[in-house]
């Protein structure tokens, strides 16, 4: 393990990881919304909000799963170091990180059971800005009337929230800024 | 088993950096670092799936089941050092335990505390919705003794899962319709069972059934902690959550046909007080910060003096 | 005039400082250490450190001596302190076969390879108060036998041998953790018995007791009970290899139940378990007769809808601290639901005295009416 791999964490855990976590709990209430966080400083390609979530969110009870887009061996070494995560095929991951492309088909992650529909996915889709992608339209809880927003793949999103109330959920990263999408969103391309 | 380390000799697993101790040995907002992320996810999957009651592993609290111990990891795992905190009990910002709780967080997470509503970015509570309109950006958390609403319908969780996964809330309206049967109405008065998204029937905690209507299209997000049932869930803000009911027999929030006797609000919810021992009663507002803010606005009631400082 | 209720804060404090006085007692008696309740109240050390999860007889002790000797009280302070701590790793299973044994009774056999070990136990002492300890006094050391070292084997696995007990096959699946993960039903029998050897003394003694008087009746024979100390180690992955880490006094209990069998299989006997911190032999004893009515489904037995065969209701409510701060949060304040109640109950006496009033109203007018049709 290179040295660079212990770098990057919060510097002062327990508040560090509190602010990140009203951001992430404000973005998951209120689909669309764009939160900006600090204190990680992740090796590449990971971005600082993905990083920041990974701090915040994950530890040995998550197991994770690396796109090719973010398999690499500086970003296993951080996070294994930082969280103790293990890393896991896509079916068995609590949390995916990687680009769109390579976390592509959803299909291949839990949408949770009848039963027990929070045993799905969440996905930390790393994208180059916010503003890319296809124009939506969102709608559904968190969001007053509707918000306007752009997501990389409508058609995919759209198939996942038919799936409510199972289905994955989703925390769009780019540089220090993030936005989730949860299940209970419904979309309309325009 | 695990290895147990008294914390003063402990060493910090996984790279993390020492705690900062607000209090004693504890860290900060006293649950550790582990049970806050368990928590956090629980809570993510809360709001993904509104009225859902996602399981957690529930901590032991340094107050007792019952107390609000699901209210209080809630609140202990969203709180930031920035954060203006505010409890109520039975609407009250003065009552023992919201005293008792508040206290807990001031000390063991130096937050600021309040007991004015517009103030207060994350609001702790049991059995009442302040009066005032919540905003966005604030955080309404309240304590869950029983969160399965159909929990008294079938006592058994491997049941009520079930019925909650097939969407089969049959049950719930023939316990309902067997009131309207017996007493000409529904006889449910609090913890009136709702229906969120047009999906889950949800427990909204021991509120009056006064308070239901608060629950929709509000503008905070609201998170229910239950600690001994080991459960959490959530209403994102601008969430739709219909009082379940029939079309003759329309839901009716109802209240003391009375006005505050200290600030003569008539659109408040009442407490009942009996002031002497001939049985004399009068009401007032179960909102405290609501009734002296109104006092304060120069507003009187039946008993009430103007600019009236309470001892 | 009427006056808000304030000074919770001050009422708080001034019961909190009257609860310290309390606590203390006559100032004119010493006061008691821990190391006095370490020493001479075990068995409640014991209970504390089983139900509270928490292997530590100094906290155990610190605990009861702070509750006043309320010992679901103390098991309390011991949960929530154990909650906080950090967690560096899981120990190794621990070897029963390994104890040092202080205590190792059989009622199934007159004499096993071992020999039977009575210990230090109330078992055939006369229930009578002993009035010298009324005033303090020494002890008269008991007299010393040379110990054997080396391995105890478990008299049940001499049945096994034989074939005639169920075998349980070795298992190194990681048990869930019940203190860590959300209970789960169906709930497989590790997790019973985690529930189980935390559960609340009284409570799992009801339970065991109720299988004995034929609510779900199991046959119990106690196989083998055994106490003593055991060796824990944990696996140091940067190291390579386990290090040992002290020892915990722990109290086995193997029972050896009435049989299972079939057209197939002949029958064999069964098992019921409980393994307790401590020395708490009334408590493993009936972790072991429940375990066993627990396993009614696995076995093939007929649910007879006895309490201990439910599991959803033993795993439920056997816990003291969920179960005392439920039951005992009633004391807080509800008048919110209260007055809700009060205005239905109210309006529902009106409609009931308004329909009453109609409908004798409307008899009194139909027997006018009668009666004038009559004349």
């Amino acid at each position: 393990m290179q040295s660079a791999a212990l770098q990057g964490g919060f510097a002062h855990a327990p508040i560090d990881a509190a602010h990140a976590f009203r951001a992430a709990l404000q973005a998951m209430a209120r689909p669309g919304l764009v939160q900006r966080v600090t204190g990680a400083q992740p090796p590449a390609p990971l971005s600082v909000a993905a990083g920041v979530l990974v701090l915040t969110l994950m530890d040995r009870s998550t197991p994770v799963f690396l796109a090719p887009s973010h398999d690499v061996a500086m970003v296993r070494d951080w996070l294994t170091f930082h969280t103790g995560a293990p890393l896991v095929a896509a079916d068995r991951a609590v949390f995916a990180i990687g680009d769109w492309l390579g976390l592509s088909p959803l299909g291949q992650f839990a949408i949770g059971t009848p039963e027990y529909p929070d045993r799905s996915a969440t996905l930390i889709v790393e994208q180059p800005g916010l503003e890319r992608g296809m124009a939506v339209r969102l709608r559904g809880p968190g969001i007053r009337d509707h918000v306007q927003t752009t997501l990389p793949d409508v058609p995919a999103l759209q198939a996942n929230a038919a799936l409510f109330p199972l289905g994955c959920d989703f925390f769009f990263t780019a540089g220090a800024d993030l936005m989730a999408l949860p299940r209970s969103t419904k979309l309309e391309a325009c | 088993m695990s290895a147990q380390t008294h914390p003063a000799s402990g060493q910090i697993a996984q790279g993390q950096i020492a705690p900062i101790h607000t209090d004693q040995a504890y860290n900060f907002a006293y649950l550790d670092e582990e049970t806050k992320r368990m928590i956090r996810r629980a809570l993510l999957k809360g709001l993904a799936v509104p009225g859902y009651q996602v399981p957690f592993a529930s901590r032991e609290m340094p107050m007792p089941y019952g107390w609000g111990t699901g209210g209080v990891q809630v609140t202990a795992a969203c709180l930031t050092p920035d954060d203006v905190l505010k409890v109520i009990d039975q609407g009250a910002d003065d009552t023992t335990n919201a005293v008792s709780i508040r206290k807990f967080f001031q000390r063991t997470a130096g937050v600021a505390t309040t007991e004015q509503t517009t103030v207060a970015t994350v609001i702790q509570t049991r059995h009442r919705i302040p009066e005032t309109d919540l905003s966005e950006g604030q955080i309404l958390v309240y304590q869950v003794p029983i969160p399965e609403p159909l929990r008294f319908l079938e006592p058994r969780e491997t049941e009520t899962r079930k019925m909650h996964s097939l969407e089969e809330y049959g049950l719930m309206h023939v316990r309902l319709y067997e009131d309207i049967a017996r007493h000409g109405q529904i006889a449910t008065s609090y913890a009136y069972p709702v229906k969120v998204e047009g999906r889950y029937v949800m427990d909204p905690s021991p509120i009056p059934k006064f308070d239901n209507p608060k629950l929709s299209q509000n503008a905070a997000i609201q998170l229910f902690g239950a600690g001994r049932e080991q459960r959490i869930y959530a209403l994102p803000p601008y969430t739709d959550v219909v009082s379940l009911d029939f079309e003759d027999h329309p839901f009716q929030a109802s209240k003391a046909d009375h006005a505050c006797d200290l600030c003569g609000s008539n659109t408040a919810y009442l407490d009942e007080v009996i002031i002497d021992d001939a049985g004399g009663r009068m009401f007032v507002c179960s909102d405290t910060d609501y009734c002296s803010t109104r006092r304060a606005q120069g507003h009187v009631g039946r008993l009430g003096t103007a600019q009236e400082h309470v001892a | 005039m009427y006056v808000a209720v304030k000074g919770g804060e001050r009422a708080i404090d001034a019961a909190h400082a009257w609860l310290a006085e309390e606590r203390r007692g006559d100032l004119s008696v010493d006061e008691l250490s821990t190391r006095q309740i370490e020493e001479q109240l075990t068995l409640a050390v014991n209970r504390v450190m089983a139900e509270g999860s928490l292997y530590d007889r100094e906290l155990a002790a610190l605990a009861i001596k702070q509750s006043r000797g309320d010992l679901i009280e103390a098991i309390f302070l011991i949960r929530a302190y154990r909650t906080t701590l950090p967690r560096f790793g899981s120990s190794r299973p621990v070897d029963t076969g390994e104890m040092a044994c202080i205590r190792r009774i059989s009622a199934t056999f007159k004499d096993a390879p071992g020999g039977q070990v009575l210990g230090p136990t109330f078992d055939y002492t006369h229930r009578l108060l002993d009035f010298k300890l009324l005033a303090e006094g020494d002890v008269a050391p008991a007299p010393v036998a040379q110990a054997t070292p080396g391995p105890v084997p478990h008299i049940t696995e001499f049945l096994n041998k034989d074939g005639l007990i169920e075998d349980q096959p070795h298992d190194d699946t990681q048990p869930n953790d019940l203190t860590r993960e959300p209970l789960e039903l169906p709930a497989d029998r590790a997790l019973r018995l985690q529930a189980l050897t935390r559960g609340d003394e009284g409570f799992v003694l009801g339970m065991a007791y109720s299988t004995q008087r034929g609510y779900g009746r199991t046959h119990a024979f106690v196989g083998e009970l055994r106490i003593g100390l055991c060796p824990v180690s944990l696996d140091i992955p940067e190291l390579g290899f386990a290090i040992e880490l002290g020892e915990v006094e722990l109290t086995e209990c193997e029972t050896v139940n009435q049989f299972k069998g079939s057209k197939t299989e002949p029958p064999q006997f069964t098992r019921g378990y409980g393994l307790v911190f401590g020395q708490s032999e009334r408590k493993a004893i009936s972790m072991s007769l429940v375990d066993r009515a627990l396993r009614w489904r696995e076995l093939g037995e007929d649910n007879v809808g006895a309490p201990a065969q439910d599991a959803e209701f033993v795993l439920y409510h056997c816990d003291n601290i969920q179960a005392t701060g439920f039951l005992e949060h009633i004391k807080l304040p509800h008048y919110v639901d209260f007055q809700a109640e009060l205005e239905l109950i109210r309006r529902l006496r009106a409609e009931a005295t308004a329909n009453a009033t109609a409908n004798a109203t409307a008899t009194a007018l139909a027997s006018t009416d009668m009666n004038e049709a009559a004349e």
